[in-house]
């Protein structure tokens, strides 16, 4: 068999974003180095990148991507960049010696296993994680911020990011985006690809900064002494993203109202299509409400928001008694119930703070939602899979494909009662391919399906290795992973971790991540034999 | 004046029989037979030879014409023929064309093509049809910018309810204007206290949607709700134009198209119309989709014997009013005589529609109102005009008594007009300006 895919040129373009991983490794080195930490960890991946990057870059040195090659480049720059994103973690919870650094607890990332879940939760920006505890005691401030940054790197896009520096992406560049954006198809807002990929960058660095700023006020305005410097970039590079990895254990709990306040219209803004912002900056801002996603967006999350903040408000969201698997504490509960229940503010911050953490699957935790009655887990359950708008940072099946798959289920009830109808199926006015809509339904169905059997594997790994998980919880880890939320319930919850989960499951859900972030069929094309066949 | 028309058609004849009273009239035609018929049963000029040759132009005397028409059957002929005129002389050209794609270019630049006035004959023949279905309680209806603005003339009759009503509680309608009042001959500009009373001419300018709700409010008996059931039959290009118009007027019709590839690319077209795929003669579909139910049917194949089938067909099986479109002249009478209700002939539109721009003869897209009592014209403001840059209110004030801005459009975006309103360079402007004080007035515009 004479394989009909040029995998050496996907491997030399995959070498060549390799090599610049590079210069983001070098902002957690510059991390430590201020703290007064170890740059071991660094100072051994930077080189480590670079010969790597450099050496696959070698095997071709006029690399020509089409189609089948971009689909592989764009899985493996995925999965390559998840590996080497994990030796940072290796290193740090090994061979350092104490005399380089201060003597801390064992880190549960000296697992291979372990490091290479939390890299692809990183820049798959999931935010699922396995760290035992999250602490400056456990982890150094270096190790956190690359932690992260690889939630930033991989919001808007490597591969975008890499159409917008690397020349010689210019060609294949729109399909390449294509198979990395979320949602069906992309949009060109420029006659350069290069450009386009630029001004959502560039979109993206700004909501980055202004976010950054705007928390870091709250501390030097003395309303959040908790909001340092570092918080306040930490949680910027995790919002924008929708990433959801804080370096605080108790998440955005551990923070003022006034900074949840500010963090939701940023999660908001990060599951927006970022060509929007485009041309509102350019002089179109009513095409950002005229948007069909949008305001379906918009009011999906309004209406859960309502719904949940009526469930707190009331009790309702509450377990009425506490079970006595020992996830979390009846005081916690008794604590958090007594200040939530019967008060306008904090029953609505809580759900729309949860609403649009886990619609846009930012996956941050305001609070314990673990402490929450079932009725509305489920309602964060159903949120998992929403999920955020084409082309913005969110993941999940997107709205725009509900949006779509909603409007043709009630068009084949109209042509069932007329069969001679034509009725195109409209987004925003405007007809859409069938081809296209027949791609959204098989997505969909796969992505379902995958759900479905990720749900039992995991479930029968459960008893096997001799978990205590429940069916809700399992659905929760899988739809979470698959999605790129991050938290489920249980053990997996917002404050909790994936730890307790066997190896073959954290490996599992690590290709979960990968093929969650894809969007599925551009990984799975590449498992099929007809892709390799002439 | 000198009149020069190209083409010698049913339309370029009927054009020619109409002005050959009052200007000399030279006819080109490339058919040497049809030629000699001009030349003896009209009092004109005709030439056998190439409209779009310099040479056969010249021979026509097109250096002293004052209007050249070109109203071949091709629409590209047509264009040539037209800018070959303008780049040998200074004729008003007037062009007939089908294809709307170069009416929305025109549309776009009054300089495309070298074309002062052009009328796109599917879109004339749609206009009227939808006026026959959607404005029957109308004395007379004009588009204005492309058909994003009409005007409207009403009058009130004893029973209406507008009767006897300030124009202030009339007035209930976003995108409407209520530019004149007619009462006993004379032009009244109505202000919020006026009162309307019976046998009013109302004239109102504003969107189609909103002027066909303003009808229903006049005559409630006499025009259609939107709630009206319209079957238009035939995807052809003026099938196409009646629904879009309809939907603009706020109506939802229904289309049936037999050619799945163009009903799906009408279906795309028309967000507000059931588009079906089917046969119209297939009874069993006709019963089925309830067609007879529906108030009036359009006919608008590409054949005149099928247009008339399916009327007969339809009137047959219990609809109450069917307009079908036919081409051949000859047959309009007969087709009414056996059961189609109205019959339009495209080229008669377009014939009528040039004749009576030629006699009102202005380059402005204007409307008469009773004749002449009082001007309907649009405008394109430059810096210049007097309305150019500032709110309405102010230029207005500076205007002798008798002008109303009726509509604006921007970008081809149709925008009320209200006192603050500041007009801008590139508006279209829509106004009604009362004859007597209109050659004082149209100068400073």
């Amino acid at each position: 068999m004479k394989l009909r895919v040029d995998y050496r040129a996907s491997l030399s373009l995959v070498g060549s974003i390799l090599k610049y991983l590079a210069v983001p490794l070098c902002f957690p080195l510059l991390v430590a180095l201020y703290y007064g930490e170890t740059v071991v960890p660094f100072a051994v991946t930077i080189p480590l990148t670079v010969v790597l990057g450099a050496g696959l870059e070698r095997l071709d040195p006029d690399p020509d991507i089409r189609a089948r090659e971009g689909f592989l480049m764009v899985g493996l720059t995925w999965l390559t960049v998840a590996v080497v994103g994990a030796v940072p973690y290796l290193i740090e919870a090994h061979g350092i010696p104490p005399a380089v650094a201060p003597v801390r607890p064992a880190s549960t990332l000296g697992n291979p296993a372990n490091a290479l879940f939390e890299s692809m939760s990183g820049f798959t920006t999931t935010g699922a994680t396995v760290l035992g505890e999250i602490s400056f005691d456990a982890h150094t401030r270096g190790i956190m911020m690359w932690r992260q940054l690889t939630q930033w790197l991989g919001g808007m896009g490597i591969v975008v990011l890499a159409v917008a520096i690397l020349p010689e992406l210019s060609v294949g560049g729109a399909q390449l985006m294509d198979a990395e954006a979320p949602g069906p198809g992309i949009e060109k807002l420029t006659p350069r690809i290069a450009e386009t990929a630029r001004a959502l960058w560039g979109a993206y660095l700004g909501f980055t900064v202004l976010e950054a700023a705007l928390l870091y006020g709250l501390f030097l305005l003395g309303i959040d002494p908790n909001m340092t410097l570092y918080n306040a970039v930490a949680h910027a590079l995790t919002t924008m993203p929708t990433g959801g990895f804080s370096p605080e254990a108790r998440s955005i709990e551990a923070f003022s109202a006034a900074a949840q306040w500010i963090i939701i219209p940023f999660m908001i803004a990060a599951g927006v299509n970022f060509a929007l912002f485009w041309h509102a900056l350019t002089g179109d801002p009513r095409r950002v409400f005229e948007d069909t996603e949008f305001r379906s967006y918009i009011g999906v999350m309004a209406a859960l928001t309502a719904l949940l903040s009526a469930l707190l408000f009331t009790g309702a969201g509450f377990t009425a008694s506490v079970p006595a698997d020992g996830t979390f504490d009846a005081a916690y509960l008794g604590e958090v119930s007594g200040i939530i229940v019967g008060q306008v503010e904090p029953a609505l911050r809580h759900a729309a703070f949860q609403v649009v953490a886990i619609v846009t699957t930012t996956g941050y935790a305001s609070i314990d939602f673990n402490a929450w009655s079932t009725p509305a887990k489920y309602l964060l359950l159903f949120a998992m899979f929403i999920g955020g708008s084409a082309g913005s940072t969110g993941g999940s099946i997107k709205v725009v494909r509900w949006y779509v798959i909603i409007k043709s289920v009630r068009r084949e009830l109209y042509t069932t009662a007329h069969p001679e109808a034509v009725r195109p199926v409209r987004l925003a006015g405007r007809a859409l391919d069938e081809r296209a809509i027949r791609g959204i339904y098989a997505f969909t169905l796969l992505y379902l399906v995958i759900f479905f059997v990720a749900t039992g594997l995991l479930f029968l790994d459960g008893v096997r290795h001799g978990q205590t998980l429940t069916l809700l919880e399992t659905m929760a880890a899988a739809a979470s992973t698959l999605g790129n939320v991050g938290p489920g319930f249980g053990v997996a919850g917002p404050m909790g971790s994936y730890l307790g989960f066997s190896n073959a499951a954290k490996l599992f859900m690590i290709g979960l991540m990968w093929i969650g972030r894809l969007e599925i069929l551009p990984v799975l094309v590449f498992l099929t034999p007809e892709y390799w066949r002439r | 004046m000198r009149v020069v028309i190209v083409g010698a058609g049913q339309v370029g004849s009927s054009i020619a029989a109409d002005l050959a009273d009052v200007h000399e009239v030279v006819v080109i035609d490339s058919d040497a037979e049809r030629v000699e018929d001009m030349n003896y049963s009209h009092d004109v000029l005709a030439i056998a030879g190439d409209g779009t040759a310099v040479s056969t132009l010249e021979e026509a005397g097109v250096d002293d014409a004052g209007m050249v028409i070109a109203s071949t059957d091709d629409d590209e002929t047509n264009i040539v023929v037209c800018s070959t005129v303008k780049a040998i002389s200074d004729a008003f050209t007037i062009a007939r064309v089908k294809n709307t794609e170069y009416l929305r270019t025109w549309q776009r630049s009054k300089k495309a093509f070298g074309i002062d006035f052009m009328v796109c004959t599917n879109l004339l023949a749609a206009e009227s049809i939808v006026r026959i279905i959607g404005l029957p309680a109308a004395r007379d209806v004009d588009p204005f910018a492309g058909g994003r603005v009409q005007m409207a003339e009403f009058e009130v009759a004893e029973n209406s309810p507008v009767s006897n009503v300030t124009v202030r509680d009339a007035d209930r309608f976003e995108a409407l204007t209520f530019a004149a009042i007619l009462r006993n001959g004379t032009v009244e500009i109505p202000r919020g206290e006026t009162v309307i009373q019976p046998n009013d001419r109302v004239v109102v300018i504003g969107t189609p949607k909103s002027v066909q709700e303003f009808a229903r409010t006049v005559a409630p008996d006499e025009s259609p709700g939107t709630a009206e059931e319209v079957v238009v039959v035939g995807g052809s290009e003026i099938g196409f134009h009646v629904a879009r118009l309809l939907e603009e007027r706020g109506f939802r019709p229904r289309l049936i198209e037999r050619d799945p590839e163009r009903a799906r690319n009408l279906a795309e077209k028309l967000p507000d119309t059931v588009v079906m795929e089917s046969d119209a003669t297939d009874t069993e579909f006709l019963e089925r989709e309830h067609v007879g139910d529906a108030d009036l049917v359009v006919a608008a194949l590409e054949s005149d014997e099928k247009n008339l089938l399916v009327s007969l067909l339809a009137a047959r099986i219990g609809v109450e009013r069917t307009v079908a479109i036919i081409d051949a002249t000859e047959y309009v009478d007969l087709f009414e005589a056996v059961g189609v209700d109205v019959g339009v002939n495209p080229r008669e539109v377009v014939a009528e529609e040039i004749t009576r721009f030629t006699r009102e003869g202005g380059a402005e897209n204007v409307a008469l109102i009773e004749s002449d009592k009082a001007e309907v014209l649009e405008i394109e403001v430059d810096d210049a005009s007097i309305l150019a840059g500032r709110e309405i209110r102010e230029s207005i004030q500076q205007l002798p008594e008798g002008v109303v801005v009726g509509a604006i459009t921007r970008d081809r975006e149709f925008i009320t007009p209200r006192g603050d309103t500041v007009v801008e360079a590139g508006d279209h402007v829509v106004l009604f300006v009362d004859a007597a004080v209109a050659s004082e007035v149209t100068p400073r515009l």
